[in-house]
Order: C-alpha cells, then structure tokens, then sequence
C-alpha cells in the first residue's frame, strides 16, 4: 500500500511501487484525463505536475513520488489553468484533443514558474509535447492570450 | 395459336428485367429523411426524422453517423441541421447514429468513381447517380474518410433541418389555430404576428404526430445564420477537464487489461508458445496466441499474428509480456526490406504495360519535337500515422453478445469484422464509438477491435480492453506506401510546355487497375497540357499498406508540383506565372493561386529568418476531394544543414465555408501533417520488419519546429469540396520549391534533406 497526495486529498493505492504513476492515476485512481502515448517520455500526453513541475507520468514510478502532491487535469485549479482554459476555449486550439491534457498541464506549470514567457520559453516549455492533429499555432496563440488576460 | 419458342422467352425475360432496371434506375436515389425504424427515444423526448430529436426541455439532439476524430466533423454537420431547424446552438447536442443506410457515405463512393473532376458528361453522370441509389440500398456503407462527410450531409443534414423546422411550425398554427404562413421560427422558438410565442420542446409532442415534410425549401445563403460563421467547437470543453472519453477510456466494470506483442515481421505469426513464466506473474490470467487479421479493403498485407496478455492491470499485462517466449513464424514477410521496395520501384517506373490513367495529344512526338526535355525521378518512403492515441479496443462478450468500446472509421465494416470472427451475428454486436485520438486512415482497419472481440472470448464475460504499446503501433501499421515517379517534360524554344509525362509505381493497395487511385492528383489536375500522359505500374511486396491522409495525393502533389517548378526553371518563367498559363482556364484555381502569392508578397525578396539566415520561398497548388488549396512557404536552412519553415501562407478555396474556424483547424492541421512527412517522417523495412519503434526513431514535427500558419479562405457559393485532406499535398513541395529556390539544391526525396 502507498499513500499519494493527489489533487489535494491523501489516498491510498493498492500498486506495486514500481507501477508508472500514468496507470496508478488511470486504474488505480479512475482518473483517465491523463493519456498514454508512448510510455517513454518522448509525446507528452501523460503530463502531471508533481509539486507543480510538469512530469511525465509514464516515466515517473509510483514510488519516485513520495510526499510530493501529484496534479493532473481532473485536479487542476488556479488563475494560471483558468486563463489558459478560457483562451484555450476562445481560440478554439483542440482538435481530437487527445494530446490536450498534456498541452495544458505543459502549459500552466509554464506559466506557475514563468508568468510572462517569451516564445523561446514557450518552445522550450513546449516541445515535449506532440500533437498530431498540428494544434501548435493555436496553442502559442493561447498561451500569449492567458498571459495577457491574467495581467 | 401462340407458341412460345426458348429464345423468346430468354429475350423476353431479359427484357423485362431490362426495362425494369431502367425504369429502376431512372427514378431518383430514395430519401435520407427517414429510416427503416425510426429512431428509439427516451421519455420526454420526440423523434422528428432519422436524424434529429427534440425534447421537451428544448434539447435538440442531432444524429452523428460520422467519426469526429480532431476534423470537427460533429460540429460542421450539426451547425447544418440546426441552422435549417432554425434551432438554438445551445441547446444543440449530439448521438451517435445507428447503422440505418439513409447514413450511408454516397460522396464517399462516388468521388472514388474513376472519373476527372472536369468531366461533366452524361456517362459520369448517369454512373454517379447509378451508385448513389445503389449505396442508398446496400447496408454497412458508413464511413468517415476521403474528405466526404460534409459532402454527403450537406443536403440531407440541411434537409432534415428544413422539414423538422416546418413540421414545427405547422404544429405551433394548429395549436394557436392561425394559418402557418403568419408564424415564423427563430432560436428555438415559433412565434406569431400576435405576440404568441412557444419553444420548441414545447411544440415537440404535438409536431411528432404530424407527416414528415418530405419536399421542404432550404434557405438561400443569404438566410444562414451558422452556416458560414466561425462557430466555436462543440467538444472542446470535454476536451480541456479530461472528461472527454476515447476509446482507451472505457471502464466498464470489472474491466481487465491486455497488452499485447506482433510478430515483429509484417504478417507473420506465432509458431510456438512458452507463457508459463508469464503466468506466474502476479495478476496474470492467460496469454492467448492470436493468428493475423487481413487488412481488408482499401490496404494490401494483414496484421502480425501474435500473443495477448490478460492481467488486472495494465501494468501487469505489459510487463508479462517481456516474460513470454515466442517462436515466431515470420512468413512470407521476412524478405521484404525497404532496399528491395525501391528497387521493384525502380524497375517498375521503366516498365511496359503499365496503367495509363490519362493521355492527350501525342505525347512521344511532342517530346521529339521538344528544344529541351527535362526528367526527373522523385520518391517517397513508407509514412506510420502514428496517431496520438495508440490502437486500442475494449470489448466484452457475454450471453453471446460482443459488445465494443472502439475508435472506428467504419463502424459498419469493424461489426462485421467482429461478428465473423466471434462466429455471431452481426445484431448481437453492439459498438460504443467515442471521441477517436486522430485518425488519419489508421482507423479504418479494424486488427485491434478484432483481437479485443477474440481476447473477450476466454475472460468467462469479463470486459478487456487491449492496448498496443506505441512501439506495437508503430511497427504493425497500414503503411503509406512508398511510391517512385518519373516525371519527364518538353518545352518549346519560347519556353512553353508542349509536353508532360509522368509514369508512377508503387502500391496500389489492392484495387483492381478500373479503381486504382495511385495516380490521384496526378492524373487529374487541372493544368492544360496539349500533350500529356499519366501512367502507373502497380509494384507490390509483403508489407502492409493502406491509406494515409490524402492517400495518393500525398506522394503525386509532391511528384507533380515539384516537377512543375523544375519546368518553370527551365523555361526561365516565374514559378507563379508558368502555373497561371497553365491554369489559364480553370478560374477557380487561378484565384486560389493569385492570392497566396498576393498574400505572401511573392516577388518581393523574402528577407531573413530571425536567426538571421537568408529565407527562401516556395509554392505549390493542389486540388484534392473536391477542394483546392496553395501554399507559400518561407524556409531558411540552420547551422546543421536543417531546413527550418519559418511561415506558411495558405490559400483554400472549398466551396462554401461551413464554419470557416475549421476550415483553418484543418488547414493548420494538414500543413503541421505534411510537414512532418516533409521534413522527417520515413519507415524502413529490414527482414520484413519495421525499424521505427517510437516516436524517437520515428520523429514527427515538434511545438518548436512549427511555422506561423495564416489561412485565407476563398468566398463561394459552390457545394462544400472536402477539408481534412487537402492541405496535406501542397506542403511538401511549397518546402521542396523553397528549398530549392535558397539554396539551388533540387530534392526530390522525401523527407527532404540536404546535401
């Protein structure tokens, strides 16, 4: 039994501490708005933040989390995650949506740590996560967007 | 007496049967208003026709035969029926079709009919509209694919709208007793010149016992109030919090899990089994061997057999499978490489008997009386499609029922796939189709939901949902094949092009030569050659293969418009300028191409990266699934000898814009696509076996490698052309033309890498 600090409560999970974090949030915890897309870090679909820095989940073991509060989209809250959802919704950025969990937990510890970045921050931020419907313009555009409507 | 004879009585039944077949096939394909059932309802709730229902707290539920997979299809069909309907937006939602054939894809089938988009004759009319009445008749033609769902819906979707809006009406004058003309519809609500107003779900009971107007007038464009503007998607919501269910979300209970290892050579199998390591695992339950899954239509090659795990989570399914021993058969598939391909390729592109899927004037002589000949050899590699969500399927089979939670492209086609291999019928298989994480022609082909179906056999009614690693997926595709093209032409003394050739091979997916798409977009362009001739040789290998965003068009816009730019460099013209003659009486894509130059500032000097490299430009025009789209891009080449896309301006003219925000999603999207495939996308085969396992080896464009995308949509009131494809082919050669137009290095080789 391990004991995780998850989208603020404290519960327990019948894992085996090596199991990837992705699939304890996913069956262990019935919470399925993280994705899998690779298993080896490399699309960025699985995105959580741990402590509020954005990890990917596939990669991160059950027991490599310890203490430290686990985020995902079903959790998340905030001014940041709030303006970025808005500018997300005003944009219209998703497509099959599938990899935008992900964008958005990239994109809000972004902002948590960088309120204002500039383009070579967001790309630096961004790049981990893949999308192949080619939602990236809008995600750029969002991302300015939640920045100066939090301002 | 009249004595009837043998042959008389052969001709006479022949021609009954003929003049009933005429008299058949001259009456009009039968409505799409109404299905054989109609559709089931919930209490409080009034079906008006087969694809719209109307609740009496005024939600309006539209029904979606089509596969929203990122296209936005659901809300392009739904602003059509609403906006007829005069229905509110917001109380618009939406459920998935059953499998009655007023569903059915004709756009689909009829733009696949071997005939040229000029041509407007009575025999391609007469067989268009022979196909639409028989795919009206036939059951399990739905389908979301080839760029042809709103092409298919944008009449009867209207249609359904019109009627339910006048049976609402007629129900709102009946009950205020006042004649119909003097109510009129507004936002979900009927009112009347005196003031009298009621909603729609208020109206819903007494309209559902009304005759379903069959013959209602649509509005004049200038009438629409969705249709046309750039309406807000309807799932991006769900899309934002998680909630928005795929395939891979399904979480029926007591659900277990399997993952699942392919014989890593295409189409091979197991040949021998030792799971007992594997089974002692904990959490394990059973490793099943699974024998290969034909692709099926529109793909050559078959799914690897294999061996699935069962476990209590899914962790401990992909973990039991590294324990498992396996013998494999690799089948006819071990010889195939990908040197071997390119060199059938080569071999075919020279060879005789080929193809000929166009001609005009005389080609050989023209080119003998050319004052200068150019040719050139252009190829493309194999391409994954990699969608984001990996192939995946849950299914249960329980009191001989299958039931299925599935990322389909062709539901009909993965029912039936099911139902034959449970051994079933095709009634007792439910399927439950959510959100799909891309698509891109991947989901057609239905392996993964079959091994789920065969998989929920030995769980004694449990539900499993199977997923496939990404390295499983990316080494068990329908590949795009890879295709080589001898493009040749002739050019007069003043520069003109007097002659075009271009001879192709490569796969054509199984499809008889009749129906063969290979030379899509090359083959039926609308540039004018007094002399010109479009062939392909079929060249097949043990690898499977299928269809990939904008199918043939992917490889023969590259092919063609890079080989146009080459001409143009010959005859010393302006790229734009030599299309523009060439183009001279097609209007439509002469407008197309004047305003991507127009808006990229073509013949200015294109300036400078902000790294401070020098940019070049490139552009190209294509027209596929009935839409024609250029692009302009800017590329500068880095310290490494990378090309970089710096911007790309994008011109569409599809007929009319539904809602011209998707249109620009889809134009951003297929740009992004092709960009990948320009730049970096390329399968290799060795001993029949993929070489790419994740997307490190498989490399697709990344957030930092985007260019800035500005899409401008050309004002029409032709029919809608199709959307989610036809950005894809103009990207690789605008780059190419750049490419070349910088630095002098003409690549016909995708993806594109300099020397």
């Amino acid at each position: 039994m391990t004991t995780i600090n998850i989208n603020g409560r404290r519960l327990t999970v019948d894992a085996p501490p090596e199991t990837p974090l992705l699939w304890v949030l996913r069956t262990e915890l019935d919470l399925r708005g993280t994705k899998f897309g690779c298993g080896k870090a490399l699309c960025g679909a699985c995105t959580v933040h741990l402590a509020g820095k954005a990890v990917r989940s596939c990669v991160t073991p059950l027991a490599a989390v310890g203490e430290r509060e686990v985020t995902t989209i079903e959790g998340v809250a905030g001014p940041e995650i709030t303006a970025l959802r808005r500018a997300w919704l005003d944009i219209d950025v998703v497509q099959c949506g599938y990899c935008q969990s992900g964008q958005l937990m990239s994109a809000c510890a972004l902002l948590m740590s960088t309120p204002a970045p500039t383009d070579a921050a967001i790309d630096a931020a961004m790049a981990g996560n893949l999308c192949r419907c080619g939602t990236y313009p809008r995600i750029r555009a969002a991302i300015h967007q939640a920045v100066k409507s939090a301002r | 007496m009249i004595t009837l004879n043998r042959r008389h009585v052969v001709l006479g039944t022949l021609g009954a049967a003929g003049a009933l077949i005429v008299g058949w096939g001259v009456l009009p394909p039968r409505q799409r208003l109404l299905p054989g059932e109609p559709l089931a309802t919930v209490p409080g709730q009034v079906a008006l026709n087969g694809w719209v229902k109307l609740s009496t707290d005024d939600t309006v539920t539209v029904v979606m035969s089509q596969a929203e997979m990122g296209q936005g299809i659901h809300t392009g069909l739904a602003m059509l029926l609403a906006d007829e309907m005069d229905a509110d937006w917001s109380k618009v939602r939406l459920e998935t079709s059953n499998f009655d054939k007023i569903y059915n894809n004709q756009a689909m089938i009829v733009d696949a009919l071997p005939f040229a988009p000029e041509d407007h004759g009575l025999g391609k009319r007469v067989a268009q509209h022979l196909v639409r009445k028989v795919i009206r008749e036939v059951p399990g033609v739905i389908a979301t694919g080839g760029s042809s769902s709103m092409k298919d819906q944008w009449l009867p979707m209207r249609q359904a709208g019109a009627s339910a809006r006048r049976m609402l009406l007629s129900a709102a004058a009946a009950l205020w007793r006042v004649p119909e003309t003097e109510c009129t519809a507004d936002s979900g609500r009927v009112h009347h010149a005196s003031g009298r107003s009621a909603s729609y779900g208020e109206l819903a009971g007494r309209a559902a016992g009304l005759a379903v107007p069959g013959d209602v007038a649509l509005k004049q464009p200038s009438q629409f109030k969705l249709i046309g503007t750039a309406v807000r998607r309807l799932d991006a919501a769900a899309k934002l919090d998680g909630s928005a269910a795929f395939a891979i979300d399904a979480s029926p209970p007591g659900l277990l899990y399997a993952s699942i290892v392919m014989c890593p050579t295409l189409g091979g199998s197991v040949a021998t089994l030792n799971s007992a390591a594997a089974l002692a695992l904990p959490g394990v339950h059973k490793a099943v061997v699974l024998a290969p899954i034909p692709g099926g239509m529109l793909s050559v090659g078959a799914t690897s057999g294999g061996v699935a795990v069962i476990a209590d989570t899914p962790f401990q399914a992909m973990r039991a499978i590294d324990s498992l021993v396996i013998d494999w058969d690799p089948g006819a598939g071990a010889a195939a490489s990908t040197r071997a391909i390119n060199a059938a390729l080569t071999e075919a592109i020279g060879a005789s008997g080929r193809q000929v899927h166009h001609e005009n004037g005389d080609v050989d002589a023209a080119m003998q009386a050319a004052a200068t000949r150019i040719s050139a050899d252009y190829q493309v590699p194999m391409l994954a499609h990699a969608t984001m969500e990996p192939q995946n399927c849950t299914a249960q089979f329980k009191d001989g029922v299958a039931t299925l939670w599935c990322a389909t492209q062709a539901p009909p086609m993965a029912r039936s796939a099911v139902a034959s291999a449970l051994k079933i019928d095709e009634r007792h298989v439910q399927l439950h189709i959510p959100y799909l994480g891309g698509g891109f022609g991947r989901r057609y082909f239905p392996d993964v939901i079959v091994q789920a179906a065969l998989l929920a056999r030995e769980t004694g009614g449990a539900p499993v949902q199977l997923l496939w690693t990404r390295e499983q997926d990316m080494t068990h595709d329908y590949y795009r094949p890879a295709f080589k093209c001898r493009a040749q032409a002739g050019l007069d003394a003043q520069g003109r092009l007097i002659a075009w050739s271009t001879q192709s091979a490569g796969s054509s997916l199984g499809a008889p030569s009749m129906f063969d798409s290979s030379t899509d977009g090359a083959s039926n362009m609308a540039y004018r050659f007094a002399n010109a001739r479009m062939s392909h040789q079929p060249s097949e290998a043990p690898v499977s293969l299928g269809i990939w965003r904008s199918v043939a068009h992917s490889q023969n816009g590259f092919f063609t418009e890079s080989f146009i730019d080459e001409c143009a460099v010959a005859a010393k013209r302006d790229p734009v300028e030599f299309r523009a003659d060439l183009l001279r009486d097609a209007p439509r894509h002469l407008q197309v191409l004047h305003r991507a130059a127009e808006l990229a500032h073509w013949g200015e000097a294109p300036g400078a990266a902000p790294s401070g490299a020098p940019l070049g430009r490139g552009i190209a025009i294509h027209r596929a699934f009935g839409s024609i789209v250029a692009q302009v891009a800017d590329v500068s080449v880095d310290s490494s000898r990378a090309i970089r896309v710096h911007r790309v301006i994008c011109v569409v003219d599809c007929g009319t814009a539904v809602n011209p925000n998707l249109i620009r999603q889809q134009m951003e999207s297929a740009v992004v696509f092709g960009l990948s495939a320009a730049l970096h996308g390329e399968i290799t085969v060795k001993h029949g076996q993929v070489q790419q396992g994740n997307f490190d080896g498989y490399a697709t464009l990344r957030f930092d490698e985007c260019p800035a995308i500005e899409t401008d949509i050309i004002a029409s009131a032709q029919p809608p052309g199709g959307i989610g494809e036809a950005g894809t082919p103009p990207i690789a050669p605008a780059v190419a033309n750049a490419v070349f137009a910088l630095t002098g290095q003409r690549l016909r080789s995708l993806p594109l890498k300099l020397a």
